[in-house]
């Protein structure tokens, strides 16, 4: 055991600091650092800026962009970003699809879309829940009929996050209806200007709109858009909500937001209540931040270490934790949460209830806490 | 960076694994040695001397193996795994720690020695009745008179201080500071009694009692005693965390086999959540722990005391959650000092309140904590 990082380590991280806080947009850092929203330019220049420097897909194969990094050299490539502001890679295309495609897709498949994927020229959505599809997605209906060289499809997806920006949606979808419900399941790839998708908003108890329900009528998919085997979605499935897993414990944004905290609090940090707050959850987040390395440094391949469900949890958790103390220093000024930008009070203590409210899903998507908790038992503890 | 134990430091839990379990190969054998004085098995502890253990901290120039850190912390996760009622972390981390700190050559030859050969066993007398973990004595003051000093006052408790030759004592310094004395047990009055735990402490009175002072005599030295206290607290997160990981396997078992309404624990889901949260703590403190140890290497003093509060909180409240989960999902079984996993709890209390508890190591971080933007893991 040792804890320095080797010299190449150290010298790795002293790289992506270099390239994170020179290369990217100071706006764009700006407003991650202040916790404002992006827009989707932003999103994507960002993206496409940490790509020419071969930094947005590190974990993908190397032939499609990726970067045989050690998993610690991830981990750090993944928490400088977040320390510096930098938005980490649109987690659909770098966490979710592109892995999917480099390890199901058909050569054609890899060929047309990793390349925009990575370079966020395709802005990918995730169509898996459904209205009575949530932590037991297997139960999902939207079927897949085939006609032809096509696939017709026809169902309702919802919680679609960031779905108004979507230029494509990978879906699960019903393709064998007479079989064990894991087994009947698909991954189609669908264009979302296709005729008969359409997208609605769902509306936030922040007020925003992240999230849409997506309507699928007669919408005809050609057959070279299915992913891997027929009826072998479910697969595909686990590898990619494995994979979602892994990296969601956001330390690094969560340590950068408990440093926003004290830098506002001003004389609120004189109150030992609030010290204390502030100290047991720097502890915390220490302890998850050392699990993470710990977790890293166990991690072969790229599988995910069973552990991973341990920082989801205990992540969100944390998360959750931090965007309340923001709103209990804010206090009343909270309430002006959504007066606009001339309002007196100021800026960090307007959004505090925005973000408190809005943090409240990090617990539920990914795989809930309690599905977390389910993993552990089952396949850590054996219960 | 790196978590993993290597071949060497894997070999060495094996080996101190295999002969704690000649002795506490259940915890019926526990109970038998707890119920006799001197609380301990005195042939074990000659064991542990042959085989290098007790002289792991210290140089080979005094007697010792001069092992690493993360050797000693091993030692004491195995330790706290079968609650073995040992006075290694009083006698050998704690006690040998002040004299390694502090001593002259020749003391540290001597003490550390015979301390390592098994001959002589020490304690550390550094707390006064309601008295809270200070580095600063208050509870016994010590006075010279032609080149001759002597002790007064009362230490309690002194954990391990019933069965100790030598008493390594913190006395105030006539001068102002503090200083580090050894005493012959036979110069002390010491009243033995059992702690929470069922290991031994001591209530220990001082009166004109005839001390030589370690190292150079009348020096202030308390930052040595602040940090031998800070390792002191690391170890004892090593042994809590052996003690929680057995608590953690027991309580699973158990879940799996105990049948009410003809069914296994385990079919209860509120059950296993609240099984995995265990786990969670216990994963949260473990590599805490793991980190806290490998910062002594570095030798900086303040980073290991910081160290030193992180684990210290981290692992109470682990302690906390983890042992009361344990008894309550045993049951009534749990509470019975017959079974382990209860007897456990106690021992996670003493070690907490002893080491210093959560609310003490997080007053000490919530004074710092506008000295930095963010906490660092490396
Ligand atoms: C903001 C947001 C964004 C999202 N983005 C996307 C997206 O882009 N694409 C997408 O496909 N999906 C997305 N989701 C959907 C998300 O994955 C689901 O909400 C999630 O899987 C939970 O499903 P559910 O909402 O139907 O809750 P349910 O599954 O109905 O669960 C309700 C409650 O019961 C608990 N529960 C359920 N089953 C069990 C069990 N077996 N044991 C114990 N407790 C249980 C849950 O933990 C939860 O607390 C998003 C959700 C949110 C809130």
């Amino acid at each position: 055991m040792q804890l320095e990082l080797s010299p190449a380590d150290a010298e790795f991280r002293g790289r992506m600091r270099d390239v994170f806080t020179t290369k990217v947009s100071p706006e764009i850092r700006d407003t991650v650092l202040e916790g404002r929203h992006l827009t989707r330019d932003q999103i994507v220049e960002a993206q496409r800026t940490l790509n020419a420097e071969g930094l947005a897909v590190p974990h993908w194969p190397v032939e499609w962009g990726g970067q045989d990094w050690t998993e610690l050299q991830r981990h750090l490539w993944h928490e400088e970003m977040q320390r510096a502001g930098v938005p980490i890679p649109l987690a659909f295309n770098a966490s979710m699809i592109g892995p999917v495609i480099a390890h199901f897709g058909t050569q054609e498949q890899k060929e047309r879309f990793l390349p925009a994927t990575a370079n966020l020229d395709i802005w990918w959505s995730q169509g898996f829940s459904e209205p009575d599809a949530g932590s037991d997605l297997a139960s999902l209906r939207t079927t897949a009929v085939r006609d032809g060289d096509d696939w017709v499809v026809n169902g309702q997806k919802t919680w679609t996050t960031l779905g108004q920006h979507g230029d494509w949606i990978f879906t699960l979808v019903r393709t064998d209806p007479e079989v064990k419900k894991q087994a009947g399941i698909s991954m189609l790839l669908i264009d979302m200007t296709t005729p008969g998708v359409e997208v609605r908003p769902i509306e936030l108890i922040d007020g925003g709109h992240e999230v849409n329900e997506v309507w699928f009528t007669d919408v005809r998919v050609p057959g070279d858009l299915l992913v891997g085997e027929l009826n072998g979605g479910w697969t595909i499935a686990k590898f990619l909500l494995g994979n979602e897993r892994v990296g969601v414990a956001p330390v690094g944004a969560t340590k950068r937001a408990l440093a926003a905290v004290k830098a506002n609090a001003g004389p609120l940090m004189d109150d030992p209540l609030v010290r204390a707050r502030v100290a047991e959850l720097e502890n915390e987040l220490l302890a998850l931040e050392l699990t993470a390395l710990r977790v890293v440094a166990h991690s072969s391949d790229g599988a995910p270490h069973p552990a991973s469900s341990v920082l989801k949890l205990r992540g969100t958790e944390l998360q959750q934790a931090v965007s309340e103390l923001a709103l209990d220093l804010a206090g009343p000024a909270s309430l002006a949460a959504r007066a606009g930008d001339d309002s007196p009070q100021e800026g960090w203590a307007r959004r505090s209830a925005p973000t408190y409210l809005n943090l409240r899903k990090a617990s539920i998507y990914g795989g809930s806490n309690e599905i977390q908790r389910q993993i552990i038992s089952r396949t850590i503890l054996g219960l | 960076m790196d978590f993993t134990y290597d071949d060497e430091q894997q070999a060495l839990r094996e080996a101190v694994r295999g002969l704690l379990a000649t002795t506490y190969a259940d915890h019926e054998a526990r109970r038998r040695t707890v119920a006799d004085d001197p609380g301990f098995d005195r042939a074990l502890w000659g064991r542990l001397a042959e085989m290098g253990v007790l002289g792991l901290p210290f140089s080979e120039a005094d007697g010792g193996v001069g092992a690493g850190p993360v050797e000693i912390g091993i030692v004491c996760q195995e330790l706290g795994r079968v609650l073995a009622p040992e006075p290694y972390l009083s006698a050998v981390v704690h006690a040998g720690g002040l004299v390694a700190a502090v001593g002259t050559a020749e003391q540290k030859a001597d003490l550390l020695g015979r301390l390592s050969a098994g001959e002589i066993v020490l304690a550390a007398a550094d707390t006064s009745p309601g008295g809270r973990w200070a580095s600063r004595a208050d509870g016994v003051r010590a006075s010279v008179s032609a080149g001759s000093w002597t002790l007064d006052g009362v230490a309690d408790p002194v954990m391990g201080g019933a069965s100790a030759d030598h008493l390594v004592v913190t006395a105030a310094l006539p001068d102002g500071g503090t200083g580090v004395f050894v005493v012959d047990a036979s110069a002390a009055a010491v009243t033995g009694y059992v702690a929470a735990d069922l290991t031994r402490a001591a209530s220990v009175r001082f009166e004109a009692s005839a001390a030589t002072p370690l190292g150079e005599p009348g020096r202030d030295l308390s930052p040595s005693i602040a940090t031998i206290s800070d390792l002191t607290r690391i170890m004892g997160a090593n042994q809590a965390l052996g003690v929680m990981q057995s608590q953690v396997r027991a309580t699973t078992d158990y879940l799996k086999s105990r049948k009410q309404f003809g069914v296994t624990l385990n079919t209860f889901q509120a059950l296993t959540f609240r099984a995995a949260d265990m786990y969670v703590s216990l994963e949260l403190a473990h590599s805490t722990v793991d980190w806290a140890t490998m910062t002594i290497a570095g030798g900086d003093r303040e980073v290991v005391a910081d160290a030193a509060d992180r684990v210290g909180l981290q692992v109470s409240r682990a302690a906390r959650h983890i042992g009361q989960e344990a008894i309550q999902l045993h049951g009534g079984i749990g509470m019975t000092a017959e079974y382990s996993v209860g007897v456990g709890t106690a021992h996670l209390t003493v070690l907490e309140q002893w080491l210093g508890n959560a609310g003490h190591h997080l007053t000490r971080l919530a004074a710092r904590v506008t000295d930095h933007e963010m906490v660092d893991a490396i």
